[in-house]
């Protein structure tokens, strides 16, 4: 009570003492979008993203044209495009993309069929926890570049080493991030589901499923992004075709405008292949919107 | 309290943790609950009210002691004791109506039985309009409410409730407690409620039952015996009053021996 007493008198004092000889500057006004967690409309995203690609692609087609960086090394865009727009034109591009997005395809689809059941155990039982995670933690340290030579071996370099490589890169991954999605439904949920008198199995399917099903499309999304990058490096190192391939054998002729095309290309093909998930997710989960 | 105990927790004892250095949480608790008993639990943060009732959910288990309902022990959760938490636990994918009806899905009868009486449920607590809501479009005082709906849906013997209204403001707890109360004295049932709100506790129960701090024991038992049916005309009136004064010297004992309150204030 004391204590009290004294805060307030102190208090009185300050509020009746003579407004404080340095005035605060007062802050000038910034703009929504300056502040720290301020908002942002639709437009000035979209316009401001564009802007930062039609800068980029600025400079570098100045830094070509003036002949700062010999076309050897960086040719400029309008070579780059033309050297795509010949692969289009005679159906090499597609060929050589068909072929990846199969791989990619294939290789995620195995890895994310596998590392669901196995996440969702881990994440729910702590035994199966104990038995698997620690395991599957030592193998993502392996570097996944490491294995190309082995799998290789094993399988020779065709798709079958393909998705292997994708496989290795991606389902270690997966399982823990899904575990940690799993670990992440409430407590209550599953408690919920025991005194409705439910059996494991179905407050696993009912329940934790359900539950968790957003945050492992996330997770899946995340993933699939990684298995773009293992794919053109198992084309890089040994491959027939594919995208990884086709820039193998530029760089072996100096066709650097190739190489810079199709780099382009994967990232475009990274880009829409997250767009689609992110797409399908606000279907799948619309319930969620409001978050 | 008359006849034979509903529930009846005989020298409950909870300890978390190896022996040396074990955190007991209830001490040798003895409650009974009568049929269609309204009985609040309250204490201060920590003093084991919440592991009582988890204990007699089934959801914990007791280091000694057991819970007898209608005489035969308690071996693990079941239909015959509804649950309604203070979190918000209602799936967020399934609507008001389906997050009921996922309770009687073990029911018998036909789908269409099921939404009907999912349906009824929900007029029950006053939602009838928001039977095709998401949790997200609702308040917390209406997710509450399709929780109580939920757990009321098939017909458990006892009602259990976690702090239920700790997460709303004022208003809305207000009038969750009065919606309780008429639908309690409407559908008699036993009801064990768990709550650190002493006005609430006095406003909603036909006894209220003190626990002491770490560890749990029960301290006080105050027989409510306002009139019913309750509304919250009842706030106003001097025998409520005295008994929130009754409740509160009761828990205040037990706020001061933890805090040091007593010694000067500072901590």
């Amino acid at each position: 009570m004391g204590e009290s007493r004294s805060i307030s008198l102190e208090g009185g004092a300050a509020a009746a003492a003579p407004p404080s000889p340095a005035p605060m500057k007062p802050r000038r006004k910034r703009h929504e979008m300056l502040r720290i967690g301020g908002g942002i409309s639709t437009g000035w995203f979209i316009a401001i993203a564009i802007g930062v690609f039609a800068l980029l692609l600025g400079v570098w087609w100045l830094v070509s044209a003036t002949g700062l960086v010999e076309p050897l090394f960086l040719p400029s865009p309008v070579e780059v495009f033309e050297s795509l727009q010949r692969q289009v034109e005679n159906g090499q591009l597609w060929d050589d993309a068909r072929v990846s997005i199969y791989r990619v395809l294939v290789g995620f689809s195995l890895a994310t069929v596998m590392a669901i059941p196995i996440g969702v155990l881990i994440g729910t039982y702590r035994v199966w926890e104990a038995a698997i995670e620690p395991l599957v933690d030592f193998i993502r340290y392996m570097p996944v570049v490491a294995f190309i030579p082995l799998t290789i071996l094993w399988t020779g370099t065709g798709d079958t080493q393909k998705f292997l490589i994708i496989w290795i890169g991606t389902f270690f991954q997966q399982v823990l991030l899904i575990m940690d999605n799993v670990k992440r439904v409430p407590m209550d949920y599953v408690n919920l589901g025991y005194t409705l008198g439910m059996k494991d199995r179905n407050i696993i399917a009912r329940i934790i499923i359900p539950s968790s099903a957003p945050a492992i499309w996330d997770s899946m999304r995340i993933s699939l992004g990684w298995a773009w990058t293992w794919l053109v490096l198992a084309e890089l190192v040994a491959a027939t075709s594919g995208l990884g391939y086709r820039i193998t054998t530029a760089q072996r002729y100096f066709e650097t405008d190739l190489i810079i095309g199709y780099i382009l290309v994967l990232g475009c093909l990274g880009l829409i292949f997250d767009q689609v998930m992110k797409f399908l997710a606000r279907r799948l989960f619309k319930y969620e919107e409001a978050h | 309290m008359t006849g034979k105990p509903k529930v009846q927790a005989r020298g409950l004892t909870k300890a978390f943790g190896s022996d040396a250095g074990a955190t007991v949480a209830l001490s040798n608790v003895d409650l009974e609950i009568g049929d269609n008993e309204f009985v609040s639990l309250i204490g201060t943060s920590g003093c084991g009210k919440s592991t009582l009732l988890s204990i007699v959910a089934g959801l914990q288990e007791a280091s000694a002691g057991d819970v007898l309902l209608d005489g035969v022990p308690i071996v693990g959760p079941g239909r015959d004791r509804g649950l309604v938490f203070q979190s918000y636990t209602l799936f967020p994918w399934l609507t008001a109506r389906a997050n009921v009806e996922f309770a009687l899905r073990s029911e018998p009868g036909s789908k269409g039985e099921r939404v009907e009486l999912a349906r009824e449920q929900l007029a029950l607590v006053g939602l009838q309009d928001f039977e095709d809501a998401y949790p997200h479009q609702l308040s917390g005082g209406m997710k509450q409410r399709v929780a109580i709906a939920r757990a009321l849906s098939y017909r458990p013997q006892v009602l259990l409730m976690d702090e239920p209204f700790g997460a709303l403001d004022a208003l809305t707890r207000q009038m969750m407690q009065e919606l309780l109360t008429k639908i309690w004295e409407e559908h008699k049932i036993t009801v064990l409620f768990v709550t650190h709100d002493v006005e609430e506790a006095v406003f909603i129960s036909d006894r209220v039952v003190v626990m002491t701090n770490r560890p749990g024991e029960i301290k006080e038992e105050i027989t409510i015996d306002l009139p019913r049916p309750r509304s919250h005309e009842l706030l106003a009136t001097q025998g409520f009053g005295d008994l929130c004064g009754r409740v509160l010297e009761s828990i205040r004992g037990e706020a001061v021996a933890i805090s040091g309150w007593r010694n000067g204030g500072s901590h």
